[in-house]
């Protein structure tokens, strides 16, 4: 093999990252072009190390690995974004973490998927951005489920295929969308979908985020979005996610420290 | 087929568990503990095993000792108005080694990384908290990792000591002794910038 072979460049973003040996990490990387990958960074635990801060969690960086025997090795690492205002602000941190689990639990190592880490990115940027945050992950959310294959079916009855009347219907994630209320009364799993709701989902999943970000959502109508994505996805994962937990944790303690003394309307539940 | 008797086996796949210890280098090992003389062998199971019998962890700073209270909780000559925040025992051993800091620590044995499973209900917060409502001092330094889960973390932790009006500090970010600026990351530059001080 000549020395071309051995190294490879990929540009990529930190989903995670576990100590190793003794000064070392290993770094699962989501890339345009390898999907989920994992590569060793050595050294990086050492406060000198030149790689270091550009193998952060949630960075996004051009590197050049080296094809090692069990695992590839950073060589050389240069940060193209660091999205600095999730590292400042707690609650923007604690939703970048959400979309990394997401991204590492929806993937398997090795299947590429160029439209997911786009999305990736933009998300991380858009979090770091945006007032409503609530907005940018429901918006991850439905571009994540439709790019592995989840793809919510809204606008018809997953069942007979009807037009949803825009009144009401009921999402049931089981068979991942709406049941019109003739199919779906009386059925278990579901989950009353208010109009307004309907609407701002169907909205989110078929105009891009430049339209998206203008919508305004009360808080009311974030809840029941975030309350029936939330279902739909730990059916999916068949597991609840310890980032949703955190997420929540630092969003209550927030709510708190505004309005001392009021509980807030909660958390959705699952 | 087996090559290797099973027993030699095992001490393989243990070894090999160790951070930084490889499957060549664990069997490396085995077989230069199969040469050694019996007593040598016997010392190294014998430490092991004590280790883990000895050692607790002290019920006041989570760090490990011998003895709960730790030797640092229990010295009267100690700083009682400074306490270190530190996410491992060996960053303990780091700043005691400095000969700097004088006061108390409190161990939260990790920091937040929701996706690797840490919460901060999985970390010594709570008794963090506890520990200062009963024991205020006046400062608490928050000495974990210059990293997203220790910055995290600081953040978090010191949202909870919010209420208890004690000054909280976070140790300096910037460029390493020895590291070369045109290397550095946009964070360590922009944290270096921020905390930049007259000369
Ligand atoms: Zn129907
Ligand atoms: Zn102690």
């Amino acid at each position: 093999m000549t020395v071309r072979e051995r190294l490879y460049r990929t540009e990529a973003v930190i989903l995670r990252r576990q100590d190793f040996g003794e000064a070392d990490r290993l770094l699962t990387l989501y890339t345009p072009g390898l999907g989920k990958t994992r590569v060793l960074a050595k050294g990086v635990r050492k406060p000198t190390s030149r790689k270091a801060g550009h193998v952060e969690l949630f960075t996004h960086s051009r590197l050049l690995v080296a094809k090692g025997k069990s695992l590839d090795i950073v060589t050389q690492a240069e940060t193209t974004n660091s999205f600095l205002p999730l590292r400042d602000e707690l609650g923007r941190a604690s939703c970048a973490f959400y979309v990394a689990e997401l991204v590492d639990r929806f993937t398997e190592e090795g299947e590429e998927n160029r439209r997911l880490f786009d999305i990736l990115l933009n998300a991380l940027f858009w979090l770091g951005d945006s007032e409503d945050t609530a907005l940018v992950l429901r918006f991850f959310e439905l571009r994540l489920l439709d790019y592995v294959g989840y793809r919510p079916q809204l606008s018809r009855c997953v069942r007979c295929a009807q037009p949803v009347e825009t009144d009401a219907a009921l999402f049931n994630s089981a068979e991942g969308g709406v049941l019109c209320l003739r199919c779906g009364k009386g059925e278990r799993g579901c989950r009353d979908a208010s109009p307004q709701v309907l609407a701002t989902l169907c909205y989110l999943q078929s105009n891009d985020y430049e339209q998206c970000r203008r919508l305004k959502i009360d808080r009311r109508a974030h809840f029941e979005l975030e309350g029936i994505l939330r279902r739909y996805i730990t059916y999916l994962l068949e597991r609840g996610l310890k980032s949703v937990d955190f997420m929540d944790t630092i969003r209550r303690e927030e709510a708190e420290a505004v309005s001392p003394g009021r509980e807030p309307a909660g958390t959705a539940s699952s | 087929m087996r090559s290797v008797p099973r027993s030699v086996e095992r001490l393989i796949e243990e070894l090999n568990r160790l951070p930084g210890i490889g499957p060549k280098t664990a069997s490396r090992l085995t077989f230069y503990l199969l040469r050694s003389p019996q007593e040598q062998v016997q010392a190294l199971a014998r430490a092991i095993g004590e280790m883990h019998e000895m050692v607790v962890t002290c019920s006041v700073c989570f760090n490990i000792a011998e003895t709960s209270p730790c030797p640092i909780c229990d010295d009267s000559q100690r700083d009682r108005t400074m306490l270190c925040v530190v996410e491992e025992p060996l960053d303990v051993l780091a700043i005691e080694r400095i000969r700097q800091y004088d006061g108390l620590y409190h161990v939260l044995h990790g920091a937040i990384s929701p996706i690797e499973g840490m919460g901060p209900e999985d970390l010594k917060i709570a008794e963090l908290v506890e520990r200062l409502g009963k024991n205020p001092v006046e400062e608490v330094i928050l000495a974990t990792n210059p990293s997203l889960e220790g910055e995290s973390t600081a953040m978090y932790v010191s949202r909870q000591l919010a209420t208890l009006g004690i000054r909280v500090t976070r140790l300096a970010q910037g460029l390493p002794m020895g590291g070369d600026l045109e290397y550095a990351d946009e964070v360590t530059l922009t944290r270096a910038l921020e905390g930049r001080r007259e000369i």
